[in-house]
């Protein structure tokens, strides 16, 4: 079995979440959808550390993120497949 | 795995069973503490439990005192009670309610006495308490007869991705069996609370959590300076990888697993209908929860940490796990279960799931948790509001 990079939770899920120390820009990484067990793999196009978020698709301003299967906030700045998600382009639809 | 039909418990009076035989010293207010205490330490075989509140508090608040009070003296763990209190009355009205279990239980009040004959007269009840509940064996009872609460604690990302979902796989193949499960942390919901009220198994379920977060969100809205996006997520949950409230609460979510709740329980309101997983409205602050769901009638406590929370309570046992590598490593005493491998894939979620139950069942039948060896025993009343 290969290692794991990056987690997915669930297969409708846009973001997988790096479980290595870090990944680093073009490299490619194995991601384990926990849901049904499948694997698929993807290229960074950042450093992402350990417990943060990639794109596995490339998102537009307005789309809603989604973890666990579910909506975990807004997109205000474009993200591309392999780019890190977090406060910078995500914000909650909560507040 | 096969999971076991059995554990080994202690039956009580009242068809409940213990996986603990405590004989509990019970103060009614902050001013018994004294007393209770050195009883504790005159008779070996009973614990103290010695708390802040009971005095000049009133309504929902006082309401919430005495339940906590009864549903901590009527839990299955506990074996006998001794109830103390400076005055009569309230100590009468606690000891009234435990006996409704047919578990041995006597009240003792200190005004007009003072605490060294008090402390005198409890002790010789305490030693006759102490020796009888020593001679209490365990008996194979039925998995149903385990009631599970569940809340997590200093978490992670890896709380979200492994442990809770471990905890989430415990309940889907336990549920089955009969048990009652529990979850709480009504704060920390924030963000799934519409996800969660549709996991009511009736209209009933659903409405009662929705007026329940809601109440909570009032509260939040009428106290809170500014919102709370400066607090939830908070500086060191975005350090970690978390972006939003909406994806904590999703992973806070994950220790229910596919599970429905059939009821909405009060803070400290023990279930009445029926095996099955209940919502507890409680703070997220970890021993008030445990406390409050430990006075509801739950005898064992799952408890998914990250960063590493170190919370024990005195009757309830509270088994830890973590998915995090090096909170497994650096705090290794704290850990019961270490699933971290779930995230090198060396273990599945249902692997986890099964470890689990394994350690929840040795447990139960006996082993002391990490937090009973190492002596914790939080025990923390929750309080609504000032006192008059």
């Amino acid at each position: 079995m290969s290692n794991t990079d990056i987690i997915i939770h669930d297969e409708k899920d846009n973001v997988g979440v790096v479980v290595i120390e870090k990944i680093n820009p073009g490299q490619d990484c194995n991601c384990w959808i926990m849901e049904n067990d499948k694997s698929v793999s993807i290229q960074s196009k950042d450093e992402i550390p350990l417990g943060h978020k990639i794109a596995m698709a490339d998102l537009n301003e307005g789309d809603t993120i989604l973890k666990y299967g579910h909506d975990i906030g807004k997109v205000v700045k474009i993200i591309k497949k392999g780019e890190h998600v977090h406060v910078h382009n995500v914000k909650t639809k909560k507040w | 795995m096969e999971i076991p039909k059995i554990f080994l418990g202690y039956k009580r009076e009242n068809g409940r069973a213990g996986t603990r035989n405590h004989v509990i010293i019970l103060p009614v207010d902050d001013i018994s503490n004294a007393c209770a205490e050195a009883v504790a330490n005159n008779i070996k075989g009973t614990i103290a439990l010695p708390h802040s509140y009971g005095r000049l508090q009133f309504g929902a608040d006082l309401e919430l005192h005495f339940r906590t009070m009864i549903g901590t003296g009527k839990n299955p763990n506990v074996a006998a009670v001794i109830v103390v209190g400076i005055e009569p009355k309230w100590t009468k009205r606690i000891v009234d309610a435990i006996a409704t279990t047919g578990k041995p239980v006597e009240g003792f009040s200190i005004e007009g006495v003072g605490d060294i004959d008090t402390i005198a007269k409890v002790s010789k009840k305490a030693q006759e308490f102490s020796m009888w509940a020593s001679e209490k064996q365990r008996e194979e009872c039925p998995m149903s007869d385990l009631w599970i609460s569940v809340k997590c604690g200093e978490s992670d990302t890896t709380s979200g991705l492994a442990s809770n979902p471990t905890v989430g796989n415990l309940m889907d193949k336990l549920e089955p069996l009969g048990v009652h499960l529990c979850f709480g942390e009504t704060s920390e919901l924030t963000g799934a609370e519409t996800v969660c009220e549709k996991r009511g198994k009736t209209p009933e379920a659903q409405a009662k959590f929705k007026k329940t977060w809601n109440d909570y969100n009032d509260f939040i809205l009428k106290e809170a300076t500014d919102d709370l996006s400066e607090s939830q997520p908070t500086a060191g949950n975005i350090a970690g990888g978390l972006t939003t409230i909406e994806e904590k609460a999703f992973g806070n979510f994950q220790k229910i697993g596919g599970c429905q709740f059939i009821d909405v329980l009060e803070p400290a309101e023990e279930p009445t209908k029926g095996a099955g997983l209940y919502f507890m409205d409680t703070s997220s602050a970890a021993a008030e929860c445990v406390t409050l769901q430990a006075a509801g009638g739950f005898n064992i406590h799952l408890f998914p940490t990250g960063q590493g929370n170190i919370i024990g309570n005195p009757i309830e046992p509270v088994i830890k796990l973590t998915a995090n590598p090096l909170t497994a490593k650096t705090m290794s005493e704290h850990i019961d279960v270490d699933v971290s491998k779930i995230l090198s894939r060396e273990m599945n979620l249902s692997q986890a799931g099964d470890e689990l139950i394994k350690s929840t069942l040795r447990v139960a039948n006996g082993r002391l948790t990490c937090a009973e060896a190492l002596g914790h025993k939080e025990f923390v009343m929750t309080k609504l509001y000032r006192s008059a």
